[in-house]
């Protein structure tokens, strides 16, 4: 140990946490043993060290007893080592003159014998004794933060998440990869438990955010770049060519019905493939931007360059088709963002058992939604592909959810979609409605009334999961039908229900790109392939990259009003931090020694946030602190040994293990 | 291209006809089988319910034949010794404790089971092995105008063959379009035909034959083709218990290789469609379209 | 007027059975089991059972070993495994319920007269005696302990096979037996 330096003073806390760590570790003997230890001024334990009285217990100590160095054994530094840092500056010492023991998620909640585990804690605990006589006096930077947000995703949480930061004054850019915002909410027919319009609730939401002065609306565009760090990010925006000069398009429509096609003859997207569009569409009447757009892929003019572009003639002066049109690009600067990029439907051919592509009566949820909506293929007319009317229908509930051998989650909306499609069906049809559920899940406000207002309209629950829906027949009743085999488990029989229709309540998935996504903001996925929230409850719409935040169904399965929540709550982290102005860096960052530097380069390409540049002039690496995140791939990696890491330099990281062989 | 042959009890008994058309055929195709010395009795469904240890040992002896004979892959014909020999595999593999108990049986009469000799069914050969342009080649007598069936029945998709897809099988489907006939497609090509239950509870087991035959006829079908002894039984030797039921619905069962050999020409002697109760009187009609050229490489070659 | 109890009390449980089930290769996913009815909807023999697939599974798992091994349903599993392919727990019911049945054979609880046990033994008998079935011997022994007037009923089948050339009482042998007893012998050592 350094000779110069004052005499060191450590102060020694361990924590009970309650039962969590005092069950299996003995604290006491944790602390006398401490207490043995060299340069150990003194050793307490204590029974909640994060509470008001523990963090004053270290202040007082820091006062009274001239330490000059604080370790507390207690959980995970995740949890609370920022509460500790900020009692030892508080007491009146540099904050990274503290250091963290865990006890707990590394030992007490993982080990069940009690002796083994004091042990345990005491070799740990003596490991930070030794390591942090060599800390560090440092210094927390402040990085500003820009006041600009990028919202990526249109449906109802980017939507809602845009305009409330929008209406705090703040400028929004909202990047929507299809020709209009709404997303799945647009499809929608009716919303649970209320049965209140989508459309009626959506798109005013939808025609705000296109004439919003502080948002910049983006649709038919995709981010494809993104660089920098928390509060100042730049994103490259690509804006694909949808043929039409959006400024110039006042969304009469007359190019549609010029189009040589005279009848749509082409499966449109937004009506699940039920209707038919033309090359020349808007995907519904309400569609923001009220643009249109041309598809290449049918277009006759952009496929063979042969067509008399009578859409051309029709749109006259106003000049707003542009078959020459190629991808453009933006770059922006924000300081923060949020990830709203969705969901998609479980594919219902997956589950063979169900039929969905063999059997033309059967049919997804959304399709359904389509299929009951006034503005549908059928203007609302529940007519079945074959051209029938039902009079009885299967509704089939966990449809990729709940299985092992496609999605194992529960889906957590289709329980309540699928009775509201029940009711809207029975309205429409007045046919005998069969809902097939392993459990009904209601668990909301209003849900469970929801239910029961089914039970009094006659709709039936039958207690069980399909098994097969075939089309041969067993009785004549069943004849000309499809015939859905189930278990009624509450009665305790197998049961053959033959019914016109099957509506299939297929789950909710990750987007198909997920993954890409994922790695283009830096963020993290749960095995399932969902966007991961930095803490399950207390950050839920965090992420591990700072100023990044995520709502809605990218997260996981949730339904309208728990996304509308939770875009609210990640616009004000947003705005939390734009209003603070600027965050504060941990400075667990790696800085280069020049004088040894060889220049070998060899670290610039290893640094996964591009932290590091070479300087020409001294012919040396440079790390900016400010995207350095403390990784230490490139201090490992360093053939001179010429670059250093606050917080991991070489004697804290060697007497830290010095620390813990030397306990036997 | 060499195979130990596995027949099973049934094809040397009831199933005779299997083994009698599915050798020509094979042979014809250029396929070397070799009927594995003195195999025995694959156990079945039946000694897996009074003993499975037991049943294990008892099916892992063929699997030490084949190894011990020059470990060719298994060619086993009939569904359920296909499933007991992969199953049984499966079991080695997943559980220590079988594996060591099987060998210990192995070892004390000097027979080891450590090869993993892979178990096969001739659908599995003759799509991915041989292939069907090689099959098409063989056809000089089209099954034009034969609506058949397909009929997989429950053991070789469920739960370990790799060949085929478990919901919606089509290697026989593919096959039987090759040798020209017009497949019908029906939502019962995997289900169970009963099983031994025919003979032990008939009432259950003959609502099931039933239901095969009515809706294959519902369908249009003129027979339908199986792949397993004891569908075929099933199918083709209750239909007088089927009409005491349920009123007649005759149709005619064959094996997928008595179809084969039809389409290749082979005589009457090759085919064995003398052993089926309900005959099956169809003949491919004549003349028969000109047989398929082989492609000009092929052909000078040869 | 006859009543029977139908309340279960935990006497009426033989605790460590469902345990025991579980533990055997194949049986022990059953603890995830959630009641969906899957194996049920799609069982082709569950027309006939006493209790259902499902049920069998809640019965084994809450150790109700009397109602389990006595009954139909674990017989008339034709072993056709579309329970097994289509559990959303990939529970493998097929494999559980040959479990079941040997512990009946074992306990020689199965319902009386019922012939599919008996065929299962008599295979059993015949396999390991000679390696091989003779499928004629093996139906006549079956009707002769299960229903000898039964057999006279199928006549018609009987003719067609000898028509067929498909009638034969020979009795069919492995050459090595002595082999294969040895590996049953060895196979029942313990280790």
């Amino acid at each position: 140990m350094n000779s110069n330096r004052e005499e060191l003073r450590i102060g020694f806390y361990v924590c009970h946490c309650g039962h969590n760590i005092a069950a299996t570790v003995d604290c006491a003997e944790v602390a006398r043993y401490v207490g043995t230890l060299p340069h150990v001024a003194l050793s307490r334990e204590y029974k909640y060290m994060c509470s008001d009285p523990g963090q004053e217990l270290i202040q007082q100590d820091i006062r009274e007893h001239k330490l000059n160095r604080v370790v507390v054994a207690s959980c995970s530094p995740l949890l609370h080592e920022h509460t500790f840092r900020g009692a030892t500056e508080a007491g009146g010492l540099n904050p990274f003159y503290f250091h963290m023991v865990n006890i707990r998620e590394h030992n007490s909640w993982v080990h069940t014998d009690r002796k083994e585990a004091t042990e345990k804690a005491k070799a740990l605990a003596q490991a930070a004794i030794e390591r942090v006589a060599h800390h560090k006096a440092l210094e927390v930077k402040r990085v500003k933060i820009h006041a600009d947000v990028l919202v990526v995703g249109g449906g109802i949480a980017g939507i809602h998440a845009a305009m409330t930061m929008a209406n705090a004054g703040k400028k929004v850019y909202l990047v929507e990869r299809e020709p209009t915002i709404g997303g799945h909410m647009a499809k929608f027919d009716k919303t649970f438990p209320t049965l209140d319009c989508a459309a009626c609730i959506l798109t005013p939401k939808m025609s705000e955010v296109g004439n919003h002065p502080n948002i910049t609306l983006w649709t038919y565009s995709e981010v494809t770049k993104v660089d920098g760090y928390v509060g100042n990010y730049k994103v490259t925006v690509k804006h694909k060519p949808r043929y039409i000069v959006e400024d110039a398009c006042v969304g009469c429509m007359e190019c549609i019905d010029a189009c040589v096609y005279k009848t749509p003859k082409f499966e449109d997207e937004f009506n699940e493939g039920l209707g038919k569009r033309k090359p020349v569409f808007i995907p519904f009447p309400q569609a923001t931007p009220q643009v249109v757009i041309i598809d290449p892929e049918t277009c006759l003019n952009l496929k063979t360059g042969k067509c008399k572009k009578t859409c051309v003639e029709a749109c006259a002066d106003r000049m707003a088709i542009d078959f020459t049109q190629q991808e453009t690009f933006d770059e922006i600067e924000v300081g923060t963002m949020i990830v709203a990029t969705g969901f998609k439907t479980f594919d219902a051919k997956r589950v063979p058992a169900y039929g969905y592509g063999v059997y033309p009566n059967v049919y997804t949820a959304l399709e359904v939604e389509r299929l009951v909506n006034a503005s549908g293929p059928t203007g609302g007319e529940v007519i079945t592909r074959d051209g029938r009317h039902p009079k009885s229908i299967g509704i089939i509930h966990c449809v990729g959810s709940r299985d092992k051998k496609t999605n194992v989650w529960c889906s957590r909306v289709c329980c309540m979609y699928s009775m509201k499609l029940a009711l809207l069906l029975k309205e429409h049809t007045g046919a005998e409605i069969y809902n097939f559920y392993i459990d009904i899940r209601t668990p909301g406000k209003g849900y469970e009334e929801f239910y029961n207002k089914l039970l009094d309209e006659g709709v039936h629950f039958i207690r069980g999961r399909v098994g097969e829906v075939t089309d041969w027949a067993m009785t004549p009743e069943e004849e000309g039908k499809l015939t859905i085999r189930v278990e009624d488990t509450l009665a305790g029989y197998v049961r053959r229900i033959p019914v016109d229709m099957v509506v299939l309540a297929t789950g909710l998935e990750p987007q198909q790109d997920a993954q890409d996504v994922r790695r283009l903001f830096n963020l993290s996925c749960g095995g399932e392939g969902w966007f991961l929230e930095r803490h399950p409850k207390l950050a839920p719409v965090s992420t591990f990259t700072d100023g990044i935040f995520i709502a809605g169904g990218c997260q996981g399965p949730r339904d309208i009003p728990d996304t509308v929540a939770q875009a609210g709550a990640a616009a004000a982290e947003c705005l939390a931090l734009i209003d603070k102005g600027y965050v504060e860096q941990e400075p667990n960052t790696a800085f280069v020694l020049a004088e040894e530097c060889s220049g070998c380069k060899s670290c610039i390409p290893l640094c996964p946030y591009t932290a590091i540049a070479f300087d020409e002039s001294s012919k040396v690496a440079v790390i900016n602190e400010a995207l350095c995140k403390g990784c230490g791939t490139c201090v490992a990696s360093c053939p001179s040994g010429s670059i250093v890491q606050n917080l991991f330099e070489d004697d804290e990281v060697f007497s830290e293990i010095k620390g813990v062989l030397a306990y036997d | 291209m060499k195979y130990s042959y596995f027949p099973g009890c049934s094809l040397k008994g009831l199933g005779r006809a299997y083994e009698e058309s599915l050798l020509p055929v094979m042979k014809h195709l250029g396929v070397d089988l070799q009927e594995l010395d003195d195999w025995n009795c694959c156990g079945a469904t039946a000694y897996m319910s009074v003993d499975e240890a037991k049943a294990c040992v008892l099916a892992s002896r063929n699997l030490a034949l084949a190894e011990r004979d020059g470990n060719h892959p298994i060619l086993a014909p009939c569904s359920a010794c296909y499933l007991v020999l992969n199953k049984t595999k499966h079991y080695l593999h997943q559980y220590p404790k079988m594996k060591a108990t099987v060998d210990r049986a192995l070892n004390a009469v000097g027979m080891k089971c450590e090869k993993d000799v892979p178990v096969r069914h001739p659908l599995d050969v003759l799509i991915n092995d041989i292939g069907l342009d090689a099959i098409k080649m063989k056809v000089t007598k089209p099954l034009q105008g034969l609506k058949v069936a397909p009929y997989y029945g429950c053991q070789i998709v469920r739960p370990y063959a790799t060949f085929d897809d478990q919901a919606n099988p089509t290697t026989m489907d593919r096959l039987l379009e090759a040798l020209g006939a017009t497949v019908i497609r029906w939502p019962l090509k995997t289900k169970c035909c009963g099983g031994s239950l025919t003979g032990t509870i008939p009432e259950a087991g003959i609502r099931m034959v039933y239901i095969l035959l009515n809706e294959a006829k519902k369908r249009g079908a003129d027979c339908l083709a199986t792949v397993c002894p004891l569908c075929q039984f099933n199918l083709d030797g209750y239909h007088s218990a089927v009409r005491r039921q349920y009123g007649d619905v005759l149709l005619p069962t064959v094996y997928f290789s008595q179809l084969m050999g039809l389409a290749f020409g082979l005589p009457d002697r090759d085919l064995a469609l003398n052993r089926a109760a309900i005959p099956f009187r169809w003949r491919p009609s004549s003349p028969p379209p000109a047989p398929a050229k082989p492609p000009a490489a092929k052909s000078v070659a040869a | 007027m006859n009543i029977t109890r139908t309340i279960k009390y935990e006497a009426d449980r033989v605790k460590g059975f469902g345990d025991e089930v579980m533990k055997v290769p194949g049986c022990e996913k059953l603890k995830d089991c959630i009641q969906c009815g899957t194996c049920s909807g799609v069982c082709p023999l569950s027309v006939y059972m006493d209790y259902t697939p499902r049920q069998v599974m809640e019965l084994t798992r809450f150790d109700f070993k009397k109602e389990v091994l006595s009954s139909k349903t674990i017989w008339l599993c034709a072993s056709c495994y579309a329970c097994t392919c289509e559990c959303p727990r990939e529970i493998r019911i097929t494999d559980i319920m040959y479990e079941l049945k040997q512990r009946a054979i074992h306990e020689g609880v199965y319902p009386r007269k019922f012939p599919i046990p008996v065929l299962a033994q008599e295979f059993e008998k015949m396999v390991t005696a000679n390696g091989r079935i003779s499928e004629m011997p093996l139906v006549m022994k079956l009707f002769m302990k299960t229903d000898p007037l039964g057999a006279m009923g199928n006549w018609q089948m009987g003719l067609d096979l000898m028509k067929t050339g498909r009638f034969s009482l020979a009795s069919e042998k492995i050459n090595n037996r002595e082999q294969l007893a040895k590996m049953f012998a060895a196979a029942e050592e313990k280790a």
